[in-house]
């Protein structure tokens, strides 16, 4: 277990501190910056490169790829720079949960698929929905590794240059 | 203007993404994250529901824009899913990893087609 939150849902807290309404409110207002960031440059880059009816939606599917790949690294690297307290708390929130939840979708990703089964387009439905899941999986997996790879690294260096 | 509300509606979903999930995992002590799970579902059935209307009825103005890219898109997540999906792998749980993501898609994928059913009447 490698997660900085401990836990494997990493967009919560895994205890909730006493909730004191203002820690809460902050944490809130954080997530919802971050948020708000995700979803315009979501909605930016569909605009920019929209993606007909009946076809694979290339955009989302690039988002979400993209975006589980820069969650993975995020989470890891902050779970190797010590433990999910003050600024590392805050960025795996504000960014983490925020900006990334933001950026990436779920529901335009089983609506696209849901809409290319109903127009008769199975095959594309079932690729793009398998693709999306085993590239997304990979690309958290791939940067998950790469972090802690690297980190392990710089240890050893460290070990070494001191000895 | 309507790029701010779809910030302003991102934000929202983002939020309430994390009290949702944080509501489900304090009450729920399953073996999968099922908050992330429940959130999906439950945005990708709102997703259908809103799709399905507005190809019936027409937009009256951004609603699909502002409600379905920011309010639901900041709602819903792929990244968490992937990740989570990589922690129950990495902590040897292989079948858990497995189950997490083809349970969270059939789901969200039947959400969706039963939303577009009901939202297009």
């Amino acid at each position: 277990m490698s997660g900085a939150s401990g836990g494997t849902d990493p967009d919560i807290d895994p205890q909730p501190p006493r909730r004191r309404p203002a820690w809460r409110g902050r944490t809130l207002l954080l997530i919802a910056a971050g948020g708000a960031l995700g979803s315009v440059v979501r909605d930016r880059l569909g605009v920019a490169f929209p993606t007909p009816q009946g076809q694979w939606p290339w955009t989302i599917f690039w988002v979400n790829v993209t975006g589980a790949f820069v969650l993975g690294a995020l989470l890891e690297t902050l779970a190797v720079l010590g433990p999910d307290e003050g600024w590392r708390r805050r960025a795996r929130l504000g960014v983490g949960t925020g900006v990334l939840g933001g950026y990436t979708t779920y529901s335009t990703f089983a609506v696209d698929t849901a809409s290319l089964g109903r127009s008769d387009h199975l095959v594309l439905a079932l690729g793009y929905a398998l693709a999306s899941i085993v590239l997304g999986f990979a690309a958290a997996y791939v940067a998950t590794w790469a972090v802690g790879a690297a980190h392990r690294r710089v240890v050893l260096r460290r070990m070494e240059a001191a000895r | 203007m309507t790029l701010l509300l779809i910030a302003l509606a991102g934000g929202v979903g983002a939020a309430a993404r994390f009290l949702t999930d944080t509501w489900v995992a304090g009450r729920l002590q399953a073996r999968l994250p099922a908050g992330t799970i429940i959130v999906n579902v439950s945005g990708s059935l709102l997703l259908g529901l809103l799709t399905g209307w507005v190809g019936a009825h027409g937009d009256p103005g951004d609603v699909k824009a502002v409600l379905g890219t920011g309010l639901l898109g900041g709602y819903t997540t792929f990244s968490t899913a992937s990740v989570e999906a990589v922690r129950l792998l990495r902590g040897g749980r292989e079948v858990g990893a497995v189950t997490h993501a083809l349970a969270m898609l059939v789901l969200s994928v039947a959400a969706a087609l039963i939303g577009l059913e009901l939202g297009g009447l």
